[in-house]
């Protein structure tokens, strides 16, 4: 009787140690993060390029990162989203419920997924040299919006997903066309979570630095037009942590700070607003 | 009498359907259109010299035209494997403390956390690396008797075990909390106390899934790229313990895209690589997949 006792406290005390180190490893992460970033933080890190090559020159910011970064982001995951909204109201409308096509599509999506982001640069880098394009911005704007495309649809499809079927079939009762019933109701029943599919795929889209190594390049200035190499905030802790002068690393531990800040926002936000858009939703 | 206006309708549900269908089946290729890429251009090299010869010879020799991968497929399963054998002791262990045991003031509050940590970028968890491991290890080392710059297996390995801890725990958690209540009701009933219970009847049921979300973390260990190459070293030899430099394979790729238009066969090498690199991410992620889906049938 007594070793059994003795063997739950032991294993409890296991498991509770465990998930203390977990938590206290996060935190360690986060303060390492956001206190060496605060102390390299100033306003002309934010409003200014870097001043002399971002890899030695030791005066300016990562105005040049922030500003691509926002860009990158932004153009994939628009166009991811032109991309995943129709698949995903295919797969649910479209489809019958338990159908066979959309099995395959969601299982090859899924497996999309599991694909790691150098493969999607190299992937990205072939098709540039197919088409004979230079590292540019449109380059790793194709090329993230590919990673991030089946992060996006498993996002909306779990919400679309939770579409009663008695709302679509009320739809077609009153003599909607499928196409209509997908626009009009079940986009507008899913539209919370479909805003938090945006925001996470951005949030892993403005993170990923393997996918732009060789498809956006890297620049001092920012993009004037799509066709031009674009910084970015992951490369940019990247390459300027490799330099051997403190001044130039101060940009790195500065562009890790806005990094993580506008990732976490992105995941917090996405959590609040799913709750909040949800409340005028059918249910 | 049909009216007009729903005629057209119709004629537009067709056309958007088709078209809908079109993208959706796209989207689903892509990852075939992926993999057909890297094979067309890898095959100058595979005709060059046997797939024998350049998976398992050591020497990587790329201006004479030798291309061994083996140090780079060594690199990559010395720090996922040292990841592996840190991260699941401690992932299964707070999982099933937050499946089973933690009030659920605690699960719900410890539950975000956790995922939020997934969503810190790659190079973030380099940075760390660098800053906090890297020393720590170097320290570590001198207890060991070993040298070492810091920049080593072990160091990659940390981080890596830390960036799948969200992935794993995440999974087992849910897949715990599937298991029937009933079961844990059955065996409590009889006398079991609760850890016995636990690893008897929950974990035994569970087996499959766990297995399934282990195998996914090692997927993602296997072809996560910046944070590894932040810290791993990058030395193109087979390391022969924890605290030598190690090169894996993506992070080969990563470092070597900039120069290799200049040597020939040098850009088919890295695509190969990648190949190489897919193929292993595939097959442990459909093998879970499988398990996973097989799992859910049995639970059901």
């Amino acid at each position: 009787m007594d070793k059994r006792r003795l063997e739950e406290a032991v294993m409890k005390g296991l498991m509770a140690a465990s998930t203390a180190l977990i938590l206290a490893v996060l935190l360690l992460i986060l303060l390492t993060i956001f206190i060496r970033g605060a102390k390299a933080m100033s306003w002309s890190m934010i409003t200014q390029t870097p001043q002399g090559g971002f890899y030695l020159g030791k005066e300016g910011g990562i105005l040049n990162a922030i500003v691509g970064s926002f860009y990158l982001a932004t153009g994939s995951t628009g166009l991811a989203f032109l991309l995943a909204v129709p698949v995903v109201l295919y797969l649910n409308v479209f489809c019958r419920r338990g159908c066979r096509t959309a099995a395959v599509i969601r299982f090859l999506l899924d497996v999309l997924w599991g694909v790691p982001s150098i493969v999607f640069g190299a992937f990205g880098f072939i098709l540039m040299l197919t088409v004979g394009l230079k590292a540019s911005l449109l380059g790793g704007i194709v090329t993230v919006a590919l990673l991030v495309l089946p992060i996006m649809c498993r996002a909306m499809d779990e919400v679309v997903r939770m579409v009663p079927s008695e709302l679509l079939e009320s739809s077609y009762a009153v003599g909607a066309t499928r196409f209509q019933t997908a626009v009009k109701v079940v986009l507008r029943q899913s539209s919370g979570g479909i805003l938090t599919a945006v925001l996470i795929a951005f949030g892993r889209g403005i993170g990923d630095a393997a996918s732009v190594l060789f498809t956006a390049g890297f620049s001092d200035q920012i993009p004037q037009s799509l066709m031009r190499p674009a910084a970015t905030l992951p490369l940019a802790i990247f390459f300027q942590i490799g330099t051997p002068f403190p001044q130039v690393q101060e940009r790195a531990y500065a562009a890790a700070l806005i990094l993580t800040a506008i990732v976490l926002a992105a995941s917090l936000l996405s959590r609040r607003l799913s709750r909040r858009w949800s409340r005028h939703s059918i249910r | 009498m049909p009216l007009k206006r729903s005629d057209f309708s119709l004629k537009i549900d067709r056309a958007a359907g088709k078209i809908m269908a079109v993208l959706a089946w796209l989207s689903g290729l892509i990852v075939v259109a992926i993999a057909a890429g890297l094979f067309i251009k890898s095959l100058p090299i595979l005709k060059s010299q046997s797939l024998g010869t350049l998976l398992f010879s050591s020497s990587w020799f790329p201006l004479r035209g030798q291309f061994g991968f083996l140090p780079f497929i060594m690199g990559s399963l010395w720090v996922t494997g040292t990841a592996m054998l840190l991260a699941v002791p401690l992932c299964l262990l707070t999982a099933i403390y937050l499946a089973e045991y933690a009030p659920r003031l605690v699960r719900e509050g410890v539950r975000p956390l956790i995922d939020l940590l997934a969503g810190i970028p790659s190079v973030v968890y380099g940075l760390w690396g660098i800053l906090v491991v890297v020393p720590w290890v170097q320290q570590a080392a001198k207890w060991f008797n070993a040298a070492t710059t810091g920049y080593c297996v072990l160091s990659a390995a940390i981080v890596l075990a830390v960036m799948i801890f969200p992935v794993i725990i995440h999974m087992t958690v849910e897949i715990l909390r599937a298991v029937p209540w009933e079961y844990r009701e059955a065996s409590l009933s009889l006398g079991a106390t609760h850890w016995q219970t636990t690893k008897k009847v929950v974990l035994r049921k569970a087996f499959p899934g766990i297995l399934a979300a282990v195998v996914l973390g090692l997927a993602r260990a296997f072809g996560e790229t910046m944070a590894v190459l932040m810290v791993a070293g990058n030395v193109a030899h087979s390391p022969a313990s924890v605290w030598d430099p190690a090169y894996p394979l993506p992070a080969l790729i990563a470092n070597n895209y900039g120069e290799m238009m200049s040597i020939p066969l040098y850009d088919s090498a890295m695509m190969l690589g990648c190949l190489i690199l897919l193929g292993i991410v595939l097959v442990f992620n459909i093998l879970a997949k499988l398990v996973l889906m097989k799992a859910q049938k049995a639970l059901q």
